[in-house]
Formats: structure tokens, sequence, C-alpha cells
């Protein structure tokens, strides 16, 4: 095995075998399952808990009360009122009486609502539908319509956006597209700030434990940078394919387990009284996804993972062999290599709201910003040529800031003492 | 035959010239001190000749071909005076990395180890870590990981630092066993008494300059000034306002006296003897390498970081 593969191995198993990998990489898909199963869980039973409530209707909009998920919901009071009922209606067993105004049709007032605690937002959402759904159906008889006509009359379509590339037709969903977008370019933000600080700890820690002498004097420091950067990135790419085996399992098993997990999330979606199913929703979705150039998106996905933390792990390198063993030395050093990541997150949000806009067909193709940015782009149709050219600039800049950041790291990590100014580094990186 | 020929060397950064044109010569299986005060440009020369700088101008010579810094360094083993060690990771795996990184094949180099930790008792330490070990352990450590592969040429700045006198004398006989197996080696310190106990050849180095090379006894020649310690039998009887010598020091039955370049040693020994005294001892005082040290460095190192090289 030649010296590089060597230190490659190095960096790589002394960083995989470690507890704290094998910690991280279980745990993060597990809390974020878990985040979601929470989610699912308080989604399905925070519906099946119902509050009952009273319904004192001094506008006679009511002619008995309305239809509720279950019986008790709604109960119409009469021979109350607002302020006699007030005291009882605790004892009585409601949790909110909801009391109407004495009101015309025409001059709607508004509702009051007296409860033990506030009433949540979907709940006042839910009673204010109601009861104007009561208003309009007045107002209708009024102007002589019958509201069952006019509930025949009434349309609620949806859109459904069919793209034509590469000579098929499919059916595309933007809200899938845009959460799929979203998450590859934060996936890739985030792999690039832990595994780039992963690096500049490093080599940190090798300045600092003053074994950089000892290494370089067996090989060049280039080989040292380069060994460092690869076996880093190996463990990244490690812990991205434990993640998709992981997720594939949990896909593969959970409907296994809990076969009637999706029947329960399909009937609180019925629940809610769309217009479109449950089973609906959840098949269109599932053909969205399918309707999405898939092996595209994971092919670009992975090139520009690997391009930008390359890019930046060197970067990285050169701001850690350039300070010795002081945090706030290096916070200082690391902000600008910072700041295109973070510039690359935000035209990310603009590019997922608009792919084709200049600032994102900008942001997609400058280097510093484009793995980032690109993820926001990837489910539209971004033209082959400015992949190509994005790809292109991506390694020319990879080569580029390698051959300078390899001279400034070469120098500082043999210099100890004060912390380098941009001057210096900047010298050292251009002499010859 | 020469291991190792510098011949010019400079290197300067950015406020001083570290080195200043050096040249010597080190013979094959020889100990060889690299002698100098503190920011002398030892360290900047020593990196040069393990390939970690570049020499601005000069030529090194190695094992008779020029340096070629890439192939060579598996023949030199480096233990730089700031020893470094990965304190995390656990030692024989770091002994065998940095053996491998040398171009030790597995096999060869877990043998080689496994012979040194038994030679060195340290074959318990294999799973621990390097931040268990005490400084004057981590200081053998770092010893073997510099002389495992047998180089033709080790470097060895300070070895002695912060070894008790038992572990100094191990190493010690370790580098001129290892002298005797033919490999050379060059040994950087500011501590003249090891130097000259342990080496055949010096140099001196002061401000990136040489300003002193020769076998010990030769520079200790060459900085004699005529010092002869003379033991006499009744001396106190004896009148010394006319001798053909200078007294520097009396002391009882023994003087310290100074001659002039025009008379021998002979004829002090003529003086005492023309007085009818018995003489017990003679013998030349030879300045010790600390003196000289001290005499060639001194004052000088202080102006040292503010000169400028142009």
């Amino acid at each position: 095995m030649n010296k590089t593969g060597l230190i490659i191995s190095r960096e790589y198993f002394s960083r995989v075998k470690k507890k704290s990998f094998l910690l991280t990489t279980i745990l993060v898909p597990l809390v974020i399952v878990a985040f979601y199963a929470i989610i699912i869980v308080i989604a399905v039973s925070g519906r099946t808990t119902s509050q009952s409530f009273a319904i004192i209707d001094d506008a006679g909009l009511f002619d008995k009360a309305p239809e509720g998920k279950n019986a008790k919901e709604f109960t119409l009071i009469k021979n109350e009122t607002e302020e006699s009922f007030k005291t009882k209606y605790q004892e009585a067993g409601y949790d909110a009486f909801v009391y109407i105004p004495p009101m015309h049709i025409d001059t709607p007032k508004n509702l009051i609502v007296h409860s033990k605690s506030t009433v949540g937002l979907s709940t006042s959402y839910r009673l204010e539908g109601i009861v104007n759904k009561a208003i309009e159906d007045k107002r209708l008889i009024a102007y002589g319509i019958d509201p069952v006509q006019y509930n025949k009359i009434n349309s609620n379509i949806s859109m459904v956006n069919t793209i034509e590339a590469d000579g098929e037709s499919k059916e595309s969903n933007a809200g899938i597209a845009y959460a799929i977008s979203y998450a590859c370019g934060i996936l890739i933000y985030m792999m690039m700030l832990i595994y780039g600080t992963m690096v500049m700890r490093g080599v940190m820690e090798e300045k600092t434990n003053r074994i950089a002498e000892v290494i370089v004097s067996s090989v060049k420091p280039f080989q040292l940078m380069l060994g460092k950067i690869f076996g880093i990135g190996a463990v990244g790419l490690t812990q991205f394919a434990i993640w998709i085996i992981i997720f594939l399992l949990v896909q593969m098993t959970v409907p296994m387990i809990f076969p009637d997990l999706f029947d329960t999330a399909k009937a609180a979606n019925a629940g809610m009284g769309g217009m479109e199913t449950g089973e609906d929703k959840i098949a269109g979705l599932l053909q969205s996804v399918a309707a999405l150039p898939l092996t595209k998106i994971f092919l670009l996905f992975i090139f520009y993972f690997i391009g930008g933390y390359l890019t930046y792990a060197s970067l990285f390198a050169a701001v850690g062999s350039a300070v010795s063993d002081d945090q706030a030395d290096s916070q200082q050093l690391i902000l600008p290599v910072m700041m295109p990541i973070i510039l690359g997150f935000v035209i990310l949000t603009r590019a997922v709201e608009d792919p084709n806009s200049s600032i994102a067909v900008f942001g997609s193709l400058f280097p510093l910003t484009s793995p980032i940015v690109m993820m926001g782009r990837l489910t539209s149709d971004v033209p082959l040529w400015e992949i190509l050219v994005s790809m292109a600039l991506l390694i020319g800049c990879f080569f580029f800031l390698t051959w300078v950041t390899a001279k400034i790291y070469r120098t500082g990590i043999l210099m100890y003492g004060k912390k380098p100014s941009w001057k210096e580094m900047l010298k050292w990186a251009f002499r010859k | 035959m020469n291991i190792l020929e510098v011949k010019n060397l400079s290197k300067s950064f950015a406020t001083q010239k570290a080195v200043n044109n050096i040249s010597f010569n080190i013979e094959r299986g020889s100990i060889f001190g690299l002698l100098g005060p503190n920011g002398a440009g030892k360290t900047t020369l020593l990196r040069m000749i393990t390939g970690i700088f570049y020499p601005e101008s000069g030529e090194i010579v190695f094992d008779g071909k020029k340096f070629d810094p890439l192939n060579d360094i598996a023949y030199i083993g480096y233990m730089p005076e700031e020893r470094g060690l990965y304190k995390k990771m656990k030692i024989g795996e770091q002994v065998l990395y940095l053996a491998r990184l040398k171009n030790l094949s597995k096999q060869d180099a877990l043998d080689r180890i496994k012979k040194w930790f038994v030679k060195f008792e340290m074959e318990s330490w294999w799973d621990k870590k390097v931040e268990d070990l005490s400084k004057g352990m981590s200081q053998k450590l770092q010893f073997v990981t510099t002389v495992l592969h047998e180089p033709k040429l080790i470097i060895l700045d300070e070895p002695f630092s912060g070894l008790d006198p038992v572990n100094a004398n191990l190493i010690k006989d370790e580098i001129f066993a290892l002298a005797q197996r033919g490999s050379t080696i060059i040994f950087s310190t500011h501590r003249m008494e090891q130097v000259e106990e342990i080496c055949n050849k010096i140099i001196l180095v002061n401000k990136g300059e040489k300003i002193l090379d020769g076998s010990v006894s030769e520079v200790k020649t060459n900085f004699k000034e005529n010092i002869f310690k003379i033991e006499v039998e009744g001396l106190n009887g004896l009148d010394l306002t006319s001798t053909p010598f200078t007294i520097l020091n009396k002391n009882q039955d023994q003087l310290i006296i100074q001659k002039s370049d025009n008379i021998t040693s002979n004829d002090i020994l003529k003086y005492f003897i023309s007085q009818n005294k018995t003489i017990h001892n003679f013998n030349e005082v030879m300045p010790s390498l600390n003196d000289i040290f001290i005499k060639l460095v001194e004052g000088t190192s202080k102006a040292r970081q503010f000169q400028k090289s142009n």
C-alpha cells in the first residue's frame, strides 16, 4: 500500500472504530424516525380525543346541533342565557361553550367562546367554519337557492402538473419536488460543515500534538493533507451509506410490523373530509415521487456531495494548519470559509422557490455555492449545459484550491507562535 | 566515505537568514554533533536535511548522490525537538503506522517493534494510549519510532531532554550500538557535556552561520590557552615572584599556570626541578566545549531575532 493509502486508512479507521461514530450514525436516524413517529402519533391521537362543545344559539342559525365527529361533540342548549350558562358549562361536562349572539344574517356578529383554556387554532377554525356555513346556508335560502343544489354546483378540483421530458409524460407534484430539493440541499450543507470542521480539527490536532513534523519527515505534506481529506470523506460516505441502508430497512420493516399504521393515517386523512380520499392522496404522493428523475437526483447528489466536500475540505485544512490550538483564532479564520457556505444556503431557499431565476442559475454555477444550490434546482429541468459547466467549474475549483491550500498547509503546519494574517497566508499560497 | 555532504546551504524566512551558507561533511558511522544556541538555525538546517524544507540555495549529497527527499527520507530517521505522537492512538498501532510510512512491510515492522519493545521493557504498552504515558516514557517511545527502520542517517534533536539518568544511559548505549552497526547519527543539542562524551565531530552554528568545525579534540586543541595544572610538594617555601610563566591560581600544593608561547612545557618542569621540588602531577588543562561555546556565542544570541536579512 502506498503512503497516501496508509494515511487514508488510518484517518478512516481511527474515526470509524470510535464509539462516538457508531453512536451518531445510529442515533441521528433514530432521532429522525422518533421525531416522525411522535408527529404521526400526535396527528393520529389528537383527532380521536374529541372535545365537547355546548352551543347557545341566540341567532337561530341551528335547528338542531350541527353534525360533529361524534354525537357528543356539539350539543344545542336551549333555555339558557350566556350569563347564566357561563357558570354551569364546566359542571355539565363541556370543555367549552359557544355563544352565537343574536344577529341578522346580512350583518353577522362575532362568535363568543367560553372555555377553560385557550381554544386551539384548528378548533377555532372549525367552529368559525361551522357557523359561517350555517350563515351561508341561511343566505342561500334567503336568495331562494336550495343549499343542497348549491353544494352540487360547487366545484373543488386539484391541479395536476404533467411534465414532458425525455419523450415521456409524468405527473409532478410541486410539494414533493420542493421537499426533496430542499432536503438534499440541507443535507449537503450539513455534511460540508460537519466533515469540513472534522478535517480542520484533525489538522489542528496533528499540529498541536507536534506529530506533523514526524509525519512530514516520512511523507510529503501534500500526501498527509490529501490522506486526511480522503479518509474523512470516506467516513462521511460510510455514514451516509449506513443511513440509506437503515432508511431502506425501516421502510421495508415498518409496514410489516405495524400493518395498520398506514390505515390509521389514511383514516385520519379521510376524517378531515377532503374531496380527495386519503388513499388517493398517498397513491398520488408515491406516484409523484416515482415521477421524479430519482436516479439523476441521486447521482447528482453524490457528485455534488463529494465535490463540495473536497472543495471545502482543503480550505478547512488550510485554516486548521494556520492556527495553533486557539479556539478564538480558528473562529476568526473560519468565518471567510463559512461565508460562501451560508450564502449557498440562502440562495438555496430562493432556488427551490424559483429554480430558473438568475440568482439560482448563478448560485448553481459558482463553484463555492453550486453543491448546495444545484440541489434546489434538481427537480426542475436544468439544461444539460448548465449541469456540465457547473460540474466542470466545481472540479476546476477543487484542483485550484487544493493547489493553493496545500502550500498554506505545508508552511502553516510547521509554524508555531502567532496566528498568521490573511495577507501572510496569501503570501505562503502564491510563492513558488 | 561521507554519508552526507552539505554544500553552501542557505535558507531565509521573511525577516532573517535562518541558515547562511553552511557546509560540512559527515562520515559514515560517525556521531556528529550539531551545536548552537537557541534560534541558531539548527532546526531549519535539520528540516532541510530531512526534506521538510527546500533549501534556497546550496546542495545536499546523501549517500553519494544528490539528495532526493521523496525516496531518501525512507533512510532517514528524524526525532524532532518537539516530540509528537497521536495522543489518542494505541501505542502499538501508532508505532506500526509510523514504521509503515517508512516503507517497512507490516510483518517486518511487527517483528522489529516486538524486538525493541522487549529491549526497552515496553511489551505491556501495546494497547495503551500515548496520553497515559509519562514524558520520559513517551520519549523512549519516540526514540523507538525514530530508529525502528534502521535508517542510514539518524537525526536526534535533544534526545535526552526529560529523561532520567537511567533511561538517558539506555538511549546513549543504543546510540553507540546503532553507530557500531553502521548508522550515522546527527546529534543536535546545546548540552555540551553530552557532546564531549558522545560525538566524534562537531560543528557549531550561531546566527545561521557555521563558526566551528572539527573533531572534539581538534577543537579543544585549537582553543587551548596554554594553561597547565601542576602539583608540587612544599610549594609554600617557594618564591613565586619571578617565574617564567603567569600564575592564575594557587591552592596549597596546586598551581594553575599559563605559559607564554616562547617557552615549552618542559621549561616549566625544568623550573620546578631546578628549585629542587618534587612534582607529583603535571598536565595541560584543556578548555571544555562548554567554555568554547560560551566564549564564541556569548553576547550575540540576543541580537539574533532582530537581525534583518537585507
